[in-house]
């Protein structure tokens, strides 16, 4: 193995540790700026959403959020990343992955071939050149912090991977540098804006939590949640949208096995628009519940408190 | 930032802190500078990005909201204007309800405590109740009021309608709420923010006592078992995969290294065996724990697909089986409590709780559950209303099985008094102090065979 040798790969230059010294300027103004240039894109985030994501923007720290399945946490990073204007860099976290999915690779076929290939100069002079950025398979993290452009970095269900990932990932969320023994440290020209999604199926470490800031997309107010729905699905009538975010409403006080999220609610009112109801009524909601509630028992449950068989 | 804003947030991370809120030094730093960046202004935004910065897990944000009210309150002081009489704010309040005006319910709450909240004799008032309040103002027999109201202006229509009266009883627990902060913000501005702070925040769910838990409590308590399950089951997954990864087989390692010349090139390891753990639980089911074992059911029934063979029995003075009661997937532990008395056999000739008769009858009926692969769990306090513990039988248990392990919902201190015969079981099997949702977590986590 070669020593480690400090070569910077980049035109990268040492960050000082202090944050809130960034060259580049902040992507939002404000916390309304946000909320104002999210909407443009699709995504109405409310009050505590766009406030998380202006201070991650000023304080320059990653974004942890977490939430019931189906409220928007991976479109977040999605709007973020179009607002900015950013390339959108996304690793995709699942049990068994690994420092070779997540940060980088060396190509070894191709290393084999460029020393098969060998122009008879000595072994010092090979080893250094198949150990050069050439043969560098970049992965997510590593892609992410290279690179002069803005980015957007989205750990998606950082719950899923092992815990060992999890300790990869400090280096990368605290001083925005990876080090490759064969090559040095790289360190981020440019901070990228990080987002972790998590659906607590694990407890993420303590350690990876303080490095972020956390925030909890809960499911949307009344309101936020019409506007959502008449957002997403053009053409539904008023009096139609309000009486199914209010049922949506119901059943998530009804302490079933897995309340209806947003998506849910999306998902219905696109179905009813398609069926041509223009009102709620006991046939209807029978015959779509299966839309919203994904168990049997919640079915029946909620097919009981709404009084469906009385009709 | 001046020094007195620094010194309210310092407060406010040290009454954190108190909740078992764990907030480090370096977040604190965030906090101030989020606030910076934030200003005081909107006290909404304040709100959001302080929690962005100190809090670490949603369990957290209901200490916080509260603490947070009293460090930054809505206001300071009394309302200026004199408040009404009670006829005309109940008029207001049904008003507001029916509108659906977060806002002025809080302004209406503040007017409410300020109303009729005071009690003592001198003219300011020494004190603010939030239950005088509402027993005077009496919020719920809005309701029918409320309601006409609402389809009088022909506001719910169709088949919503019908969600109607559940909407209104969720707005007045809403101003019910309202109404208790604001009482807490005005004792905390007569008695000492810090003090209050210590004494009259709720704990988080998962540190609650089960055994003391109220009401509302238990149901908030109830959705925080269902991720710990999740989390025990991938737990323990992680758990069997490392296990899998055994010791090196020395023998077999060198007969493999024959081909190899002797060399050794490929160790080979030490298969294991796959066991199928046996899991037997023994629950006291007598109304003095039931808010206990109604939370180990739920575990229990969530743990159903991690054990194939588990057992479980419910006893309070006879002891039953009722395995076949839980059935997959309905989760609903209050249900399972009313099924068990319903249809199994837990009591004999009285209702209160006998372990010496109830253990000594499972290790005569049920001695086959119990083998040398088996782990039995005995969930309860103890308390053997004064008979007789017959410890011969829990010996005989402990024999046969692999382990006992026995949980108990008293705090350790009470261990011993009264009827309690804990100290004498603890001598036989391992005894486990198991309070609230978080021990219960750890425990089975770390108790559980794989």
């Amino acid at each position: 193995m070669t020593k480690p040798v400090n070569k910077r790969l980049d035109s990268g230059r040492i960050l000082p540790a202090d944050h809130t010294d960034r060259s580049e300027a902040p992507l939002f103004t404000s916390v309304d700026d946000v909320s104002a240039r999210l909407a443009e894109s699709g995504y109405l985030a409310s009050p505590a959403v766009a406030t998380t994501v202006f201070l991650a923007d000023r304080l320059g720290k990653p974004l942890l959020v977490e939430g019931p399945a189906g409220v928007g946490k991976t479109e977040l990073a999605k709007a973020v990343a179009q607002v900015a204007q950013a390339r959108l860099v996304r690793l995709q976290c699942y049990e068994g992955v690994d420092e070779s999915r997540a940060l980088y690779e060396w190509n070894h076929a191709k290393q084999l071939l460029r020393i098969s290939a060998g122009r008879g100069e000595t072994w010092d002079a090979a080893r250094t050149d198949i150990f050069s950025e050439e043969f560098l398979l970049p992965r997510p993290l590593l892609t992410a912090i290279r690179g002069d452009e803005p980015t957007v970095l989205l750990i998606d269900e950082t719950d899923k991977a092992d815990v060992e990932v999890e300790g990869l990932l400090l280096e990368v969320l605290s001083d925005f540098q990876i080090t490759v023994p064969e090559l040095g440290t790289v360190t981020a020209t440019r901070r990228p804006f990080v987002v972790l999604t998590s659906n607590a199926s694990r407890e993420l470490s303590e350690a990876l939590r303080r490095r972020c800031l956390f925030l909890h997309i809960g499911f949307p107010e009344e309101e936020l949640e019409r506007r959502i729905v008449r957002l997403k699905v053009p053409g539904i009538g008023a009096a139609l949208t309000e009486s199914v975010v209010r049922v949506v409403g119901a059943l998530r006080a009804m302490d079933l096995r897995k309340a209806p999220s947003v998506a849910e609610t999306i998902d219905w009112a696109r179905t009813l628009l398609a069926l041509g109801a223009d009102a709620l009524d006991e046939d209807v909601v029978r015959e779509t519940l299966g839309v919203i509630l994904k168990h049997q028992d919640d079915i029946l449950k909620a097919g009981a408190k709404l009084d469906l068989d009385a009709g | 930032m001046s020094a007195e804003v620094a010194d309210r947030l310092v407060g406010f991370v040290a009454a954190l802190r108190t909740h078992g809120v764990r907030v480090g030094t370096g977040e604190t730093v965030d906090a101030a500078e989020a606030a910076a960046a934030l200003g005081f202004a909107d006290r909404g935004l304040l709100r959001e990005g302080l929690a962005a910065t100190l809090l670490h897990s949603t369990e957290q944000r209901r200490v916080f909201d509260t603490v947070f009210d009293l460090y930054f309150p809505y206001g300071v002081g009394a309302p200026q204007d004199e408040p009404g009489d009670r006829d005309d704010l109940r008029d207001r309040l049904a008003a507001a309800l029916a509108a659906d005006d977060e806002a002025l319910l809080a302004r209406l709450a503040i007017e409410a405590v300020d109303g009729f909240g005071g009690y003592g004799s001198s003219p300011d008032a020494d004190g603010w109740s939030s239950h005088q309040t509402l027993e005077r103002l009496r919020p719920q027999t809005l309701l029918a009021r409320v309601r006409d109201d609402v389809r009088a202006r022909g506001g719910a229509s169709g088949f919503a309608d019908r969600l109607l009266e559940d909407e209104i009883r969720r707005r007045i627990e809403a101003f019910r709420a309202l109404v208790a902060q604001e009482a807490r913000r005005r004792v905390a501005e007569r008695r000492g923010r810090d003090e209050i702070a210590r004494r009259a925040v709720a704990p988080t769910a998962d540190r609650v006592d089960f055994l003391y838990a109220g009401k509302d409590r238990l149901a908030e308590l109830r959705r925080t078992v269902q991720p710990l399950a999740r989390r025990l089951a991938t737990r323990m997954a992680a758990r069997r995969r490392r296990a899998a990864r055994g010791t090196i087989d020395l023998r077999r390692t060198l007969r493999g290294s024959l081909s190899t010349g002797g060399v050794p090139m490929r160790p080979v390891l030490r298969r294991r065996r796959p066991v199928r753990p046996e899991l037997v639980l023994l629950c006291d089911v007598s109304g003095s724990v039931s808010g206990f074992s109604d939370f180990t059911m739920l575990l229990v029934q969530a743990l159903h697909d991690q054990f194939s063979k588990l057992r479980v029995f419910a006893f309070v003075n006879r002891i039953d089986e009722v395995t076949g009661l839980l059935e997959h997937g309905a989760a609903d532990p209050e249900g399972l409590g009313a099924r068990i008395r319903a249809e199994a056999t837990v009591t004999g000739y009285h209702g209160s709780s006998d372990y010496g008769v109830a253990l000594g009858e499972f290790a005569q009926r049920y001695s086959a559950a119990v083998g040398p692969r088996t782990t039995v769990f005995v969930l309860g306090d103890a308390r053997t209303n004064m008979s007789d513990p017959n410890l011969s039988s829990v010996r005989e248990i402990s024999e046969r099985a692999r382990r006992v392990h026995w949980l108990n919902p008293e705090p350790r201190s009470l261990w011993g008094t009264g009827d309690s015969a804990a100290p004498e079981y603890a001598e036989l099997v391992a005894m486990h102090e198991c309070r609230n949702a978080r021990q219960l977590g750890e425990l089975t986590g770390r108790l559980l065979p794989v």
